[in-house]
């Protein structure tokens, strides 16, 4: 390979690739997250439908040989447990942060359990579109070549964010998030609403599991994923609960994710595992920078927990 | 439920300790219910994948409780855990859930084989203990940064105590394979071994090492300073409304770090008795999942520093039991994550029936 010819060009180009890559999942959990905090309610559970998502959409593309019945599979999991924590959440005095982690633990045992005689086989990959054929360096190649889910995870962003401005759903979602109380003086039921946000919003983080099993890294295993359902959670307090900021912030997430392999593949090798937390720390970081010392965030919809 | 019908009966001349005896047992009798009902769900589960409920109950006992060397297994593997619900439990009192125990564990296990690895040729007495105060610093700075976070800049504990986990077990594995690596620790990158002079042994009688008797005494300290004391009262005012804790002058910023630093600090000690008594070295062994298993004994326990010691020993029996039951039954080893999810969910659940049974409050059994 001409790997050696560019030298330390490969790691700009390899972190821009990298973040293509590695942002598809932080977009959808953080599309979802943004939906369910919108209507209220938080869901830290969505590390769980996660990986739950990644192995069932595995396991149904291997057993249909279809890797899009894997992702509609992943999704109709994933809303599952976004049904469960919305029905759960529903009733008086359960703690939505809770059921959120005891939902991930359960999510991430669910799916190990089920999960094991996948480790093996191999799945059908999604496709991917390549936008760098024009260029004759591999790395280049390698960089732009996106995946389709990508493409749909950026039309969502934009579809969210006109539903959230402009349409009667949008401002259903935004009434009901904002106070229970004129929410139902409107006549909306907003538990009928709060469970459907969250439905939603587990199937979207379902299908960003599907994307980690059948694209990239493309297997189903125990560790496929490193805490992004989590870091999502996150990303929607900085992206101030905007689908469009979400999709910036997922690039942004999808980068520093990228930055440990983009330098180990220009021989950088020392320090390997600082480099593999860099997302974590530019999550803690994010927080700290844009959480506020009174508690409250001035865009933040008016009933959710955890910003009281 | 018998319960129900008790409450039935005419309370004429109930007295007030049979009150007051009632109300502490409303939530020990709802959990015991809650626990029992995720356990019999597990079971339908494990009918539902075509495997016998009774069979791997009763593993479960042998392998768990059933015999010395079993009771031994599941003593020592409920020294961690223990430790690792205080750090769950203490904060709890203020209102915070913090969740990345996991990461005190790894960091403090890591303090102390680093300890060990730098002060070698102590008295083994002086070793143990400078082991204990750097595990103790290390996972109280840990969890400590965190309430301080929440504190001064209003972040969210839950998410950035995991957070912290993670960056933990990156740091952990950048140390054991970096700087602190034992060159001898070929296959698995370890701190070097520590000093036999400085290894932790066994309690008389009970087989299991000393991890257990500091976990049952940290137990009980907690108690005591939780319910006890005027620190303890005044976490309880802040947890309540910090709005009125602030008001009435209590030092709620102290109290957050204290508390968080002091929960930090607990997990930290798991991980040096895992370091001194249980693996010899810090490497990533550190990271077996403590942190997790902790979440679930606090709020298990309803965060009563007590109530930890009897859940812990049964987790701690599932944990030890797991190994041969998953060999006999042929079920995957997430089987006892899959356990713990539907208690864990169950637990949560009867949160909702509190206050709805008048069994446990005698004063309203007059009024039909």
């Amino acid at each position: 390979m001409t790997g050696a010819d560019i030298g330390w060009w490969g790691v700009p180009l390899a972190i821009l690739g990298g973040a293509i890559r590695v942002s598809t999942p932080f977009l959808f959990v953080s599309l979802g997250e943004c939906l369910t905090e919108r209507s209220g309610r938080i869901n830290l559970g969505l590390e769980g439908t996660l990986v739950f998502g990644a192995m069932s959409g595995y396991a149904v593309a291997y057993e249909t040989n279809s890797a899009w019945l894997g992702v509609l599979a992943a999704a109709i999991a994933g809303s599952m447990f976004g049904l469960f924590h919305g029905w759960i959440c529903k009733l008086p005095r359960v703690n939505d942060i809770a059921i959120g982690i005891a939902l991930m633990l359960f999510g991430m045992g669910l799916a190990f359990f089920f999960g094991k005689p996948y480790i093996q086989p191999v799945a059908p990959d999604l496709p991917a579109f390549e936008f760098g054929a024009w260029s004759s360096l591999p790395q280049m190649q390698a960089a732009l070549k996106v995946n389709v889910l990508f493409l749909v995870g950026i039309v969502l962003a934009i579809a969210m964010a006109w539903m959230f401005r402009a349409t009667r759903l949008g401002l259903t979602i935004r009434v009901v998030g904002d106070s229970t109380d004129s929410a139902r003086a409107l006549g909306i039921n907003p538990d009928l609403v709060r469970l459907l946000a969250t439905g939603a919003g587990g199937a979207l983080a379902g299908v960003a599991g599907a994307y980690l099993s059948l694209y990239y890294p493309g297997s189903w295993n125990e560790g496929i994923s490193s805490g992004q359902g989590l870091m999502a959670v996150a990303l929607v307090i900085f992206a101030r609960w905007n689908p469009i900021n979400c999709f910036w912030a997922a690039l942004m997430f999808g980068g520093a994710g990228a930055l440990g392999p983009a330098l180990q593949s220009v021989g950088v090798s020392q320090g390997y595992y600082l480099f593999y937390a860099a997302p974590y720390v530019l999550t803690l970081v994010v927080l700290v920078a844009t959480s506020s010392g009174r508690g409250l965030l001035a865009s933040a919809p008016g009933s959710l927990s955890i910003t009281k | 439920m018998s319960a129900d019908i008790t409450a039935e009966t005419p309370a004429k001349g109930t007295s007030l300790q049979l009150g007051h005896i009632l109300r502490r047992a409303e939530p020990i009798i709802i959990s015991l219910i809650a626990m029992l009902a995720g356990l019999a769900l597990f079971g339908l589960f494990l009918l539902a994948v075509g495997k016998s409920p009774i069979t791997f109950y009763e593993l479960v006992y042998k392998a768990g409780f059933g015999s010395a060397f079993s009771w031994q297994n599941t003593l020592s593997r409920a020294a961690p855990l223990l430790l690792s619900a205080l750090c769950v439990a203490l904060p709890a009192r203020l209102g915070l859930v913090v969740i990345g125990g996991e990461g005190a564990i790894v960091l403090g296990g890591v303090a102390a084989g680093a300890a060990g690895m730098y002060l070698p040729g102590l008295p083994g007495a002086i070793g143990i203990a400078a082991m204990m105060i750097a595990a103790a610093i290390a996972g109280g700075a840990w969890i400590g940064a965190v309430g301080a976070m929440r504190h001064y800049r209003g972040v969210n504990e839950t998410i950035s105590s995991l957070l912290m986990a993670y960056i933990a077990i990156a740091l952990m594995n950048h140390l054991v394979e970096g700087p602190l690596r034992d060159p001898a620790s070929l296959n698995k990158p370890s701190t070097a071994p520590i000093e036999a002079a400085y290894r932790i042994g066994e309690m008389p009688f009970l087989g299991t090492h000393w991890g257990l008797g500091l976990g049952v005494l940290a137990c009980i300290a907690c108690w005591v300073l939780i319910d006890r004391t005027s620190w303890g009262f005044a976490a309880r005012i802040a947890g309540g409304n910090t709005r009125a804790a602030e008001v009435q002058g209590l030092p709620v910023g102290r109290l957050v770090i204290g508390f968080t630093a002091l929960g930090g600090a607990l997990a930290g000690l798991a991980g040096m008795m895992e370091v001194a008594a249980v693996h010899g070295s810090a490497n990533a062994s550190l990271a077996a999942g403590y942190g997790y298993t902790g979440i679930l004994i606090a709020f298990l326990a309803r965060h009563n520093p007590l109530a930890i010691i009897p859940v812990a020993l049964l987790l701690a029996g599932f944990e030890a039991s797991s190994g041969l039951v998953q060999r006999r039954l042929d079920l995957p080893d997430a089987t006892v994550l899959v356990l713990q999810g539907f208690v864990f969910i169950t637990i949560l659940l009867s949160e909702t029936a509190y206050g709805r049974f008048k069994l446990f409050r005698p004063d309203e059994w007059r009024r039909k």
